[in-house]
């Protein structure tokens, strides 16, 4: 069975997207799966525009700023000892200039978090207000799912995850597989959090000079977690082998004034020689033979399998029909991993329109979800801090998944978590309620999606705040 | 032994109308006049168990690890245990729980699993399965769905919980699954929570068991003092979080009426560069450790005398260094359990060597004990699980693997 009409709007758009925002349920209501066709389709979608640093500068201002620090930190302990020659080096001028490289970025009279976090709040905000304020939300939401399937960590690389997340992912989630692949596995951000960076041929110059080795970690994680799959088929020999294929994937450590922070190809830390990777010889080419691998990983039928059965996973639900995986992999297979195709195949499918919502947003999805539906204008500016922590309370903060498999996507693993929702959703309610009309929200929220009881629970509420916390709260609500 | 199916939250509501009307106390061991309670830590990211448990006494020992290897000397000497083996420094605590008789070291320690995966290997370390099949249900609570249950009616005494917002795998299944978090934001008030109550009972009775449960919770959390900062990942974050997570599972254990069984995991064990044995990374985060197993006992209070923690990992670590001053993926590593009902001041290990044709595939520590059996020895001599059930529920197709008789008093 197939939802239509405007149920099926707005089972597409908590599906597809973030959850409806005001009258978008109405708009879409003649032809939904048209709708959120078109949004794969709209030039802008998954963009990000604004005025926000590269992963280099950001690596750049961030070593900067922890160094002039640290420096601050050196004075305060001399002036501290009034006897020792330090005393005497203590120069105004020294302090001024310290303060002032502290300061970067702060505007005079406000008191602003230090720059890394400000930093990371700014990439924060402009990732929830691209949420927020998207049209549908398809292509947001396809972001949002390939940042996870390839995550980082901020607490490894808190200056670039938001610039991996712009630079890496986004431009591509409407392109090939491949080239999203090489994008991620050459991110310095990916490189450093995967220890990559570390990694050395033990029969490389800085290898035998340092008389340091491998580190396999990335080579393992791209097979198991990011292409292939853990069942895809390859041995411990093969990890071993890609590592030493991607010894000399480095970046140009921070501290470098013009380059600092982005990637390089170190052929001085690349082990030398013809690797064998899953049976098949790579000559030594250099930079080349990584990225000739990685072309192979992205063709595999193992590697179009596993994404298939994530993005159905993600979208539709914990257990998706096996013929919706078939034909995700089939397309992908077709069309040599062309993500543009895979979407609009997984949005034709008739399995993709079950009226059975059995997902359980994911936390922060069901925050966003609830942001829309109050309306972008009823959230203050300096929101932000509270957004992040509220992810961060249920177990989904931003860009800090405790595992290089990123976040969970089954109930199992979020369901626990839904008495701490409660929470947040009251205190969200008591911030925006004053300006709503909770029984035009639910109209708007879920229209024909909601049950009677619902409704009555709803409309029963004895305040605005109640009835907008039980609405964001409902069943309807929390599953998609 | 009785039946094994556990009634599901579904059933609990229809049954009863109340969610908190089933105990599974272990009846056999309460017969016997004991209340034992169990806790499992979940060390995820596969914890370096020579770099924790060093076998000093092992000729190979230092030509293996060069500078990483702590001996009984140098800068930061290992707590000696045995005439073998020796505790990494950072575990003072531990070390006085061993003195006490009141923990066992169990090394050269795995479970089935052979591959190299996280993600595979703890599933399987939470599933209890021997290879890494997908599972809906965890060991821990299908062993609690098959104990007897008491004839005492209890209000949370016969369930499993987890803390996290995330639950646990190993204590995901058929028995109902109390959660608790660190609480951070204000509550909505318990006239919010009923009506939504009654909302998710007509409506989504999933969510009204996860609901329900949770308030109960909150009066213990509620109890006594408990630290607000936790977050965070520094050194001292990291330590006042789990200090407060165990902390609190022991506190919710100690209730005369609470559960009795509960998981909880600790993560960041993934030591690929420059772990820090001695001094760094590694040692943070056993220090961590170490002062939130101190928490568990202080705050279990008298029933830490009928009190297992079982602390478990996925696989281990290389033997040797690797070339960015850590270790990758392994095989078999320290198993680690302590509580005052067990017969502790032990090191059990059948010790394979650390020579090259000693290690496993050349390369890992080389499993000689089954994690099961050291899991099933806990669970029939304290939790009094039927050995039958252990072998065909609990640890499937696990009759080969009997349990580690005498590991609690």
């Amino acid at each position: 069975m197939v939802a239509r009409g405007k149920e099926a709007a707005a089972l597409a758009l908590h599906r597809f997207g973030f959850g409806p925002s005001g009258g978008e349920i109405a708009a879409i209501a003649d032809d939904p799966r048209g709708a959120v066709l078109a949004d794969i389709d709209r030039p802008l979608a998954g963009n990000i525009d604004g005025p926000l640093p590269t992963s280099s500068e950001s690596a750049r201002a961030v070593f900067d700023f922890q160094a002039a620090q640290q420096a601050k930190q050196k004075l305060t302990q001399r002036m501290q000892k009034p006897d020792s020659v330090g005393m005497m080096q203590v120069s105004s001028e020294a302090i001024a200039a310290i303060t002032a490289d502290l300061a970067v970025g702060q505007k005079p009279g406000e008191n602003q978090p230090p720059l890394p976090q400000q930093l990371f709040l700014n990439e924060a905000k402009a990732r929830i207000d691209a949420a927020t304020s998207s049209n549908i939300g398809f292509v947001e939401r396809l972001v949002w799912f390939w940042s996870n399937h390839f995550c980082i960590s901020a607490d490894k690389v808190v200056a670039m995850s938001g610039p991996y997340e712009r630079e890496a992912i986004r431009p591509f989630v409407r392109r090939r597989f491949f080239d999203m692949l090489q994008a991620v596995e050459s991110h310095p951000a990916m490189l450093v959090y995967l220890d990559n960076v570390e990694s050395m041929g033990a029969n490389s110059v800085a290898g035998i000079n340092r008389d340091k080795g491998l580190n396999e970690n990335l080579a393992r994680e791209t097979m198991e977690l990011h292409t292939l799959g853990v069942h895809g088929g390859y041995t411990q020999q093969d990890v071993t082998s890609y590592a030493n294929v991607i010894t000399g994937w480095t970046w140009i450590p921070p501290v470098e004034p013009n380059h600092g922070g982005e990637f390089a190809f170190a052929k001085r830390l690349h082990e030398p020689g013809v690797k064998i990777v899953l049976g098949k010889f790579y000559a030594d080419t250099g930079l080349q033979q990584g990225r000739e691998v990685l072309a192979d990983f992205a063709k595999h039928p193992a590697t179009a399998h596993h994404i298939a059965q994530k993005l159905a996973a993600h979208f539709v639900a914990d257990e998706p029909p096996p013929s919706l995986v078939a034909k995700l992999e089939q397309t992908f297979k077709d069309t040599g991993g062309d993500l543009k195709e895979v979407g609009k195949t997984l949005v034709s499918a008739d399995e993709s329109w079950t009226p059975q919502r059995t997902k359980l947003k994911a936390p922060s999805t069901w925050i966003v979800a609830m942001l829309r539906l109050a309306s972008p204008a009823a959230i203050a500016p300096n929101a932000i801090g509270r957004i992040v922590g509220a992810q961060a309370t249920l177990g989904e903060s931003l860009w800090r998944p405790l595992a290089p498999n990123g976040y969970p996507d089954t109930e199992a693993a979020w369901i626990d978590g839904v008495p701490h929702r409660l929470n947040i959703a009251n205190e969200f309610a008591a911030r925006v309620a004053a300006t709503v009309d909770p029984m035009a929200l639910l109209d708007e929220g879920l229209g024909p999606l909601a049950s009677s009881d619902t409704r009555q629970t709803v409309a029963r509420a004895e305040t605005r705040a109640q009835a907008l916390t039980l609405l964001v709260m409902a069943p309807e609500f929390l599953r998609s | 032994m009785t039946s094994l199916h556990a009634p599901s939250r579904r059933e609990l509501l229809l049954a009863s109308g109340t969610l908190f009307a089933w105990a599974y106390m272990p009846r056999l061991a309460r017969a016997e006049g004991r209340d034992p309670r169990f806790l499992t830590i979940v060390l995820r990211g596969a914890l370096d168990g020579l770099a924790t448990v060093m076998p000093v006494g092992d000729p190979d020992w230092v030509s293996l690890r060069g500078d990483n290897a702590l001996t009984l000397e140098g800068k930061t000497p290992a707590l000696k245990l045995n005439d073998y083996f020796a505790l990494n420094p950072a575990m003072p605590n531990l070390a006085r729980m061993y003195g006490a008789n009141e923990a066992i070291i169990v090394h050269a320690c795995a479970t089935p699993y052979r591959e190299r995966s996280h993600f595979d290997g703890q599933d399987l370390l939470e599933s209890g399965l021997a290879k890494p099949t997908p599972s809906e249900s965890g060991w821990l609570n299908r062993a609690l769905a098959g104990l007897a249950p008491a004839g005492r009616v209890d209000p949370k005494g016969g369930k499993v919980f987890a803390v996290g917002p995330v639950t646990p795998l190993v204590v995901r299944g058929p028995a109902p699954v109390l959660s608790w978090s660190p609480q951070r934001v204000q509550p909505a008030s318990a006239d919010t929570a009923q009506r939504l109550l009654d909302l998710y009972k007509h409506a989504d009775l999933k969510l009204a068991g996860v609901l329900e449960d949770s308030a109960k919770l909150t009066a213990i959390e509620h109890s006594g003092e408990m630290d607000p900062k936790a977050g965070g990942s520094n050194p001292a974050q990291v330590k006042a979080y789990f200090a407060e997570v165990a902390g609190t599972a022991a506190k919710f254990l100690a209730q005369p009426d609470g559960p009795r069984v509960g998981a909880l995991a600790l993560d960041g064990w993934d030591t690929h560069v420059n772990e820090g044995i001695g001094k760094g990374r590694l040692s943070d985060l056993l220090g961590s450790l170490d002062v939130a197993l101190a928490a568990i006992q202080t705050n279990m209070g008298p029933p830490w005398h009928d009190t297992v923690v079982a602390l478990v990992t996925e696989f281990g670590r290389t033997a040797r260094i690797n070339g960015t001053d850590g270790t990758d993926h392994g095989t078999a590593t320290v198993a680690l359990l302590v509580g005052g009902a067990l017969k502790g001041g032990r090191v059990i290990a059948d010790w394979p060597g650390l020579k090259e044709a000693d290690l496993y595939e050349k390369r890992d520590l080389k499993p000689t004990t089954d994690l099961r059996a050291v899991l099933k020895g806990v669970l029939k001599d304290h939790l009094r699980a039927d050995e039958r059930v252990l072998a065909q529920n609990v640890f499937p197709g696990s009759d080969a693997v009997k349990p580690t008789a005498g590991l609690v008093a």
